[in-house]
């Protein structure tokens, strides 16, 4: 498809070589980002709806388009129209410059992430070799916009909430950095891409069985990486208010949601395509099915997975009670590393071996 | 032996499965939400809503101007001034309620002699200016007249616990 893109734009004959490259990377971009704050948009009315059914509540339903109340469908461009148009307060003890910067630098990481998250097996802006590492490191990166948001508040919420957080993602960044290292350590590969083509050949064959425990824990860090319940303790409504984002107000404020949110995606994007073979169709190899379109890879079957995971989140946040803060750090530090180390030595163990089905071949 | 089952117990993440299960459930469970303006709670007859004024059903108007609900009002929302009429009976001459001020405790209703002071169910109202919310006689004797099938029904349902 971009090719053709490419071969009009050339068409034109004026338009130097770097001005075609240049407008074709802004089209992915664009194509990946449309979708994406689309998606972030829905994602808060899902959840709205989600947690209302899990209360015997109903949830927003009066907000539709085009004079029919559909469910309420309405409701999260309404929420973006009224964010657009509310003022952006600048608190007077406040550092104003790295107050607004706070905010972009919460959302650049978690939507440069997005850049080498494969989709299909070619649906992919960067195909870079090291595209975990480049995953893992941007996701930490983007704890400095609380951090910075906390500071440049001037106030004592935030700056407690940033300290919460701060402290809570850099925990669970080495339980989620082991997790990790197991799915690599399997696939061979630190290539997205690569990892999910490792987990060919159906439902028995993805990471999940034989990376239990890493799956597991790798969601659950995730969880806490995002700040999501049960391990809000940096929004903490009931202690801290909103924890960061107290001083925030308007588009700013939306913007931290939306960093929040992408990220949510992200991760659940990233824990399908490392345990749940990604687009690859859990039918792959059953009789009947086995020929038919319902196994061939598709990018469906990676949105379906992510949606699992998203309705995981959901469902968490309506199930547990917020986690206090010594828990957190216990559960972080005294269960989840010793863990993953402890599971890092079985994989090692069973590619060895070369267990089947998983890893009697190579 | 127990310490190594509860290890494996938590490690199974048990309880959080089973805490998933009660909201799994509920999320397929029957809403009990009550969407306001089209569908409504149902309403006691002892409901004690906006006041009112009523009739006997000759017209004549049930206040004597004895006082006991101003002296009763717990939070002195009621003021009477009475005068004798032409005919020689005592009646009003004012007779305000201030709503700003008013608790619906029910008690002016329970204290009436003549059951000319009553609470009604209804309880969608408002008012656009400081005074809309002050009920007049006039005001509240209109309510009474308007609503007087309502109120009196009310009445007879709740006369035999009384």
């Amino acid at each position: 498809m971009f090719e053709t893109i490419e071969n009009w734009l050339q068409g034109f004959g004026m338009l130097p070589e770097g001005a075609i490259t240049l407008m074709l990377i802004l089209l992915k971009i664009i194509i990946l980002l449309m979708p994406l704050m689309i998606a972030v948009a829905y994602l808060t009315y899902a959840e709205r709806k989600i947690l209302a059914f899990m209360h015997v509540r109903i949830g927003p339903n009066r907000v539709g388009l085009f004079g029919h109340r559909i469910w309420g469908l309405g409701q999260p461009l309404a929420d973006a129209v009224k964010l657009m148009f509310k003022e952006i307060i600048l608190p007077s003890g406040a550092n104003k410059g790295l107050f607004l910067l706070a905010p972009v630098l919460a959302m650049a990481p978690a939507l440069a992430a997005w850049a080498v998250i494969p989709f299909d097996s070619e649906m992919v802006i960067a195909d870079v070799d090291a595209s975990l590492l480049y995953v893992l490191a941007l996701t930490s990166i983007g704890v400095y916009g609380i951090i910075i948001a906390g500071w440049a508040s001037n106030s004592k919420y935030p700056f407690i909430s940033a300290m919460r957080s701060a402290a809570q993602i850099v925990s669970y960044e080495i339980a989620m950095g082991f997790a990790l290292v197991g799915v690599l350590m399997a696939a061979g590969s630190i290539n997205l891409g690569d990892i999910v083509e490792s987990q060919k050949g159906g439902f028995w064959q993805w990471y999940w069985l034989p990376l239990l425990p890493l799956f597991v824990i790798y969601f659950i860090s995730g969880v806490a990486e995002t700040n999501r319940a049960p391990f809000d303790v940096a929004e903490g409504e009931s202690e801290i208010v909103a924890g960061f984002h107290v001083e925030y107000s308007g588009m700013p404020f939306a913007v931290f949601f939306l960093a929040e949110y992408a990220n949510m995606i992200l991760i659940a994007v990233l824990a399908s395509l490392m345990f749940l073979g990604g687009w690859l169709s859990p039918l792959e190899g059953l009789p009947l099915v086995g020929e038919t379109f319902l196994a061939a890879p598709s990018i469906a079957w990676l949105l379906a997975k992510a949606s699992f995971f998203l309705f995981l989140y959901l469902w968490f946040r309506a199930t547990f009670p917020r986690y206090r803060y010594d828990q957190i750090m216990r559960l972080g530090w005294k269960v989840f590393i010793p863990l993953t180390i402890v599971w890092l030595l079985v994989v090692g163990v069973m590619i060895m071996t070369g267990t089947p089905p998983w890893f009697d071949v190579a | 032996m127990s310490s190594l089952v509860q290890l494996l117990k938590s490690l199974s993440l048990k309880e959080l499965r089973s805490g998933l299960g009660v909201t799994g459930r509920y999320l397929f469970g029957k809403k009990i939400t009550v969407q306001y303006p089209e569908e409504r709670a149902p309403q006691s007859p002892r409901f004690r809503g906006l006041h009112a004024q009523r009739r006997y059903p000759n017209g004549e108007e049930r206040c004597i101007a004895c006082k006991l609900c101003e002296v009763v009002c717990p939070a002195l929302a009621i003021t009477i001034e009475s005068e004798p009429r032409e005919d020689g009976t005592r009646r009003t001459t004012r007779y305000d309620i201030d709503l700003t001020k008013c608790i619906f405790c029910g008690f002016c209703e329970e204290a009436c002699p003549v059951d000319a002071i009553v609470e009604t169910r209804i309880y969608e109202y408002h008012g656009e200016e400081r005074g809309d919310l002050l009920m007049t006689k006039e005001k509240l004797l209109a309510v009474g007249d308007k609503y007087e099938a309502q109120i009196a029904a009310d009445r007879a349902e709740d006369a035999r616990y009384r």
